[in-house]
């Protein structure tokens, strides 16, 4: 690797330690607003929440997933906070790429593999990271990074659970990747 | 005094308001610190690239750091911040499954929508499987029940448990970041990868 692009990776990013700061601060300023930390998953839940009502109301109100959602949710599962928060992450991250000039329609994937075999992955990744939010009552942001601040005991065990999985699995996928 | 809806300080709708604005810096975060790419996430788990740990420690560090001294300063009341509950066995089985997914799909959910909003089409797509995921757990919910309520805890702190103050777990949480940075600036000159 030259020194040149050296030079361009750090310009194109954050400094990392910069961005946790960062990264807390907003952490911070989501506890000291709503008392609760950051999310995602929880919005998708909001989403598959609202459509499962839409499609089929009766059929929603014998789901005792959706009694669970009602419980610790009133009104519209749409009103949520991390609903409105995951529309603010789409339009910031939206405008840091616009600003550093990352737009840009592509699947992004080792030289190794093809397009192809990278979205099969992404999207059993994805159904896995999905069903596996809502075992553990939160993803990386909610459960991990959040319960963290919080010192929550839960927090930290998934956090370890999250990562100690992926580095056990790392050598079986390392294709896909390096 | 915080925390501020908890408090009946603001209104709902202002809570809301506020919600978005902090999603904004969140995503503006993720992506300009590289969590838009799937290949830098998975960087981590190969050593070539320790981003996600430096920034997801760094950041939970902050994070707690700031709650302890904003509640010693009588600014929050942390009687009034959510602690995630702690139920055992899902924690870990949850953990595991999320584990397996990152590794394979190379984003978390809050990553995959930063990637989803800059034009990446992998992370479009593990949106698209985060959805399926999810609508699955819903339909089958009563087959893990049982899982999902077992071992319940209540709302345990780490530092209760191991019988420590906060502030003497987080300055030991501090102690081992600081180890495990040291080993990541270590690992990103061992294995290191071209740029792409």
């Amino acid at each position: 690797m030259s020194k040149n692009t050296t030079t361009e990776r750090s310009r194109r990013y954050l400094n990392p330690y910069l961005g946790g700061v960062l990264l807390g601060l907003v952490l911070l300023a989501a506890n000291f607003v709503s008392g609760r930390g950051l999310g995602a998953s929880g919005a998708v839940k909001s989403v598959v929440a609202t459509t499962i009502e839409a499609v089929d109301k009766d059929a929603a109100s014998t789901m005792p997933f959706m009694a669970e959602y009602a419980e610790s949710h009133s009104g519209s599962p749409m009103r949520s906070w991390l609903v409105f928060q995951m529309l603010g992450v789409i339009v910031g991250g939206f405008l840091s790429g616009a600003v550093a000039g990352r737009l840009k329609l592509k699947v992004e994937h080792s030289p190794k593999i093809t397009s192809r075999r990278r979205l099969i992955f992404a999207l059993m990744g994805g159904i896995l990271f999905g069903f596996g939010s809502q075992i553990g009552r939160g993803c990386t942001s909610g459960s991990a990074l959040s319960g963290m601040a919080v010192l929550s005991m839960g927090g930290f065990i998934t956090m370890m659970a999250i990562f100690g999985t992926a580095f056990a699995l790392a050598y079986f996928f390392r294709r896909n990747w390096i | 005094m915080g925390p501020l809806a908890p408090y009946e300080i603001i209104s709902e709708n202002t809570n809301f308001l506020l919600a978005f604005f902090i999603g904004i810096a969140f995503g503006w975060v993720l992506e300009s610190s590289g969590f838009s790419s799937s290949r830098k996430l998975a960087g981590i788990f190969y050593g070539y690239d320790t981003v996600v740990l430096k920034v997801f420690f760094t950041g939970a560090i902050t994070a707690m750091l700031g709650l302890l001294f904003m509640s010693l300063f009588g600014w929050i009341d942390l009687d009034l911040v959510y602690v995630n509950p702690t139920y055992l066995t899902s924690a870990i089985i949850g953990g595991v499954v999320m584990g397996a997914g990152f590794i394979m799909g190379g984003f978390c959910p809050g990553t995959s929508f930063c990637g989803a909003a800059i034009g990446k089409i992998d992370a479009m797509v593990f949106v698209g499987g985060l959805f399926i995921g999810v609508y699955g757990f819903a339909f089958t919910y009563p087959w893990w029940e049982k899982m999902y309520m077992a071992k319940y805890l209540g709302e345990p702190k780490v530092s209760e448990k191991l019988g420590m103050s906060d502030g003497l777990f987080g300055l030991l949480l501090i102690i081992v970041a600081l180890g495990m940075f040291i080993v990541a600036e270590w690992a990103e000159k061992k294995w290191p990868r071209e740029e792409y």
